[in-house]
């Protein structure tokens, strides 16, 4: 227990932690201004004025077409007449083109809007877990303080474990308690300036679940993260892992897949993964194949990746590097 | 007395892409408790090796160790706590303060915080504790070095050259600190190339050359056995020097010859040498014992004495007569 709260004291206590994390609230902060400052409750002022907009737009509409018409039919019998369609077919606006609704700006509709900030956040604490996790046991490798504790505590895998669990005991109290600041903070804007309108029980229920995949998503990012630097003994190894991962892996691969004509492309790109696993199904579609019906022609066929087919795979990929960096740990030479 | 540290026919070698390298080569040593040890040998020797082998950093190829009685890298969890310290250059991370750094380690230990203060004062980093180690000199780190390994108040206390980059001041006053706590009862390990030191504070030396020990036992016992039998010897006549040698060489001795002298060693009685010359009508007109320090004995028995034009190379003795793990072996 004491190991545990030594590695918890030394993560709150690395400055560029503390400054990582302090950048991506400020991020998050910034996310949460502008969707306030973006949204309005439709007053009944606005709405006037918005109603104003529409007549006034209407008019201007009705004055261009007549113009237009009068120009149409001035031109009969010139050379010009071949620039106008027939003159009683120029579009004459109607009233109903023209609704107040659409000069409102637009009032922020918690439940249609709050899946899509629910992914961005758990994006963003995504990054910087991974981050985190690979600074919080790269430093130690490189400067000499992983050696150093060692001599105190022999036992390899414990140290290596007891620092990883003060990891994701960090990363998960962080994000609980922005995710619950995020929802709290998103909520009083669609109190404000929109609407909390089918927000039932079961929508809220969604709405945690969804966080706590969210969750899950950062712990497991944090934990590649501090897997692929401890192998490499330094944090650049996992920046330099993310960086390749995202050119050759993602790009790269995706560049050769489409050329070679693979079905299925997405299934191979991560991000569509994370989106499996945050909004419980993506679909990937194979872009040759035909699917052919007589009232719809042709129809790509798709396979859905559901949650639980992303939850194995991050399952996997997180027991594949967090075991490697384990078991480098027990039989590797520390010099 | 007991052994608080025991190592025997310890090898090592390290194997990466560039080739194998022996670093141990049935290495033995023997620390009793309540010693200052003096640890001695050039550069490459294996003395960190042998260190970081003994403390589980590294995994030994053969050999059997044992620290405070107990057999390693087996009972390390349960003997680490008595056992403090450092091995090579102090590494620590350089943006948290020297403070910082021994608290963690305190809890990550489970020694009192209270310690913390008491050592900062020992190793007289009291008034800059609060600054980053990353400011400090190489110094200022090997005294938060000795600090770490002393924060446990071990009963064995392993220095991997403790002495490297403090300055006169600061070398005395480890030497004191040394002869201080081993009066208290703390058996001191302290590893060093600087012989001057070792001679004046430890109590029993072990030198190590490639990878093997050459000498071991009290510091006058060393030099009593290693060197006492080297004499000087100068002949009436100057052109009899190379044929004296030749002489001598013959009887089994190791003789140098010197612009205007010769030093003989490997002779039981220096008597066999007047009579072996005289036999030949070579007359010797002084024969006296050489003065021997540590460090004659250490140049001799490593095999690292300079030799004038040449430029020794690390790994390469001239005493050890086979050159065991050059690269690419
Ligand atoms: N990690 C390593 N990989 C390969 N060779 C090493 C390694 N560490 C030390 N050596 C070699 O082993 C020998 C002994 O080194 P070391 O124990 O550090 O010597 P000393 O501490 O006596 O100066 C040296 O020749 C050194 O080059
Ligand atoms: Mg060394």
């Amino acid at each position: 227990m004491s190991l545990f709260r030594a590695e918890t004291r030394r993560l709150a206590k690395r400055r560029f932690i503390r400054l990582f994390a302090l950048g991506t609230l400020l991020v998050l902060a910034a996310i949460v201004t502008g969707m306030f400052l973006s949204h309005h409750q439709p007053s009944p002022a606005l709405l006037a004025r918005a109603q104003v907009e529409a007549d006034q737009g209407y008019e201007i509409a009705l004055r261009q077409a007549a113009r237009e018409t009068a120009n149409c039919r001035a031109a009969q019998g010139t050379a010009a007449a071949r620039d106008y369609p027939p003159c009683d077919q120029i579009y004459q606006p109607a009233r109903a083109d023209f609704r107040a609704g659409w000069n409102l700006p637009p009032a922020f509709d918690f439940r249609a809007e709050f899946g899509f900030l629910v992914t961005t956040l758990a994006a963003l604490l995504a990054v910087m877990a991974y981050v985190i996790g690979a600074t919080c046991v790269g430093a130690e490798w490189s400067s000499g303080g992983m050696m150093n504790l060692l001599l105190w505590r022999p036992r390899r895998l414990e140290v290596l474990g007891t620092k990883l669990a003060a990891l994701l005991a960090g990363l998960a109290a962080f994000t609980v308690v922005v995710s619950a600041l995020w929802t709290a903070l998103f909520a009083l804007t669609a109190q404000l300036r929109g609407t909390l309108a089918g927000m039932t029980a079961g929508a809220w229920q969604s709405v945690v679940l969804m966080e706590l995949r969210g969750l899950v998503l950062v712990l497991v990012a944090g934990a590649i993260g501090f897997g692929l630097a401890s192998l490499g003994r330094h944090t650049a190894t996992a920046l330099g892992a993310a960086i390749g991962a995202i050119i050759v892996l993602q790009f790269g691969l995706a560049n050769v897949l489409s050329m070679a004509k693979a079905p299925y492309v997405e299934a191979y790109l991560a991000p569509v993964w994370v989106q499996a696993w945050l909004d419980k199904s993506a679909v990937a579609t194979d872009w040759e194949s035909c699917d052919y019906s007589s009232t719809q022609g042709c129809a790509a066929t798709t396979i859905t990746l559901t949650w639980p087919m992303a939850g194995g795979v991050l399952a996997v990929v997180t027991l594949l590097v967090v075991g490697a960096a384990m078991w480098t740990m027990c039989s590797r030479d520390i010099t | 007395m007991s052994a608080v540290l025991e190592i025997q026919g310890l090898r090592k070698t390290y194997r990466s892409r560039r080739g194998v390298r022996r670093a141990l080569d049935g290495f033995d040593m023997a620390v009793e408790a309540g010693q200052v040890h003096g640890f001695l040998g050039p550069n490459g020797s294996g003395k960190t090796t042998t260190l970081r082998t003994l403390l589980g950093l590294i995994k030994a190829d053969g050999g059997r160790m044992s620290l405070l009685g107990r057999a390693v890298p087996q009972a390390l969890p349960e003997v680490a706590g008595q056992v403090g310290a450092i091995v090579e250059s102090p590494q620590f991370f350089g943006n948290f303060s020297a403070r910082d750094t021994l608290s963690l380690l305190a809890d990550a230990g489970g020694v009192p915080q209270s310690r913390v203060a008491e050592v900062l004062e020992l190793v007289g980093l009291r008034d800059r504790a609060g600054e980053r180690v990353k400011t400090y000199s190489l110094g200022l780190k090997q005294r938060l070095a000795v600090g770490s390994a002393l924060l446990k108040n071990p009963r064995l206390l392993i220095l991997d050259e403790p002495a490297n980059g403090l300055d006169p001041g600061g070398i005395r006053e480890m030497r004191t600190l040394m002869r201080t706590l081993a009066g208290s009862g703390m058996t001191v390990l302290l590893s060093s190339h600087i012989l001057g030191e070792i001679q004046l504070i430890c109590d029993s030396v072990t030198i190590i050359s490639a990878g093997r020990r050459v000498a071991a036992g009290t510091v006058a016992d060393v030099l009593a056995r290693h060197a006492t039998s080297a004499v000087r010897v100068r002949v009436e006549s100057v052109a009899d020097l190379t044929s004296s040698a030749g002489a001598l060489r013959e009887i089994g001795a190791r003789v140098s010859v010197e612009p205007d002298h010769l030093v003989v060693g490997g002779i039981a009685q220096p008597g066999a040498i007047t009579r072996t010359l005289a036999a030949r009508g070579i007359y010797v007109s002084e024969l006296a014992p050489v003065a021997v320090d540590l460090e004659s004995v250490f140049l001799e028995l490593t095999g690292t004495t300079p030799v004038e034009g040449e430029h020794r190379q690390v790994d390469q003795s001239t005493a050890t007569p086979a050159v065991h793990g050059g690269w690419g072996q």
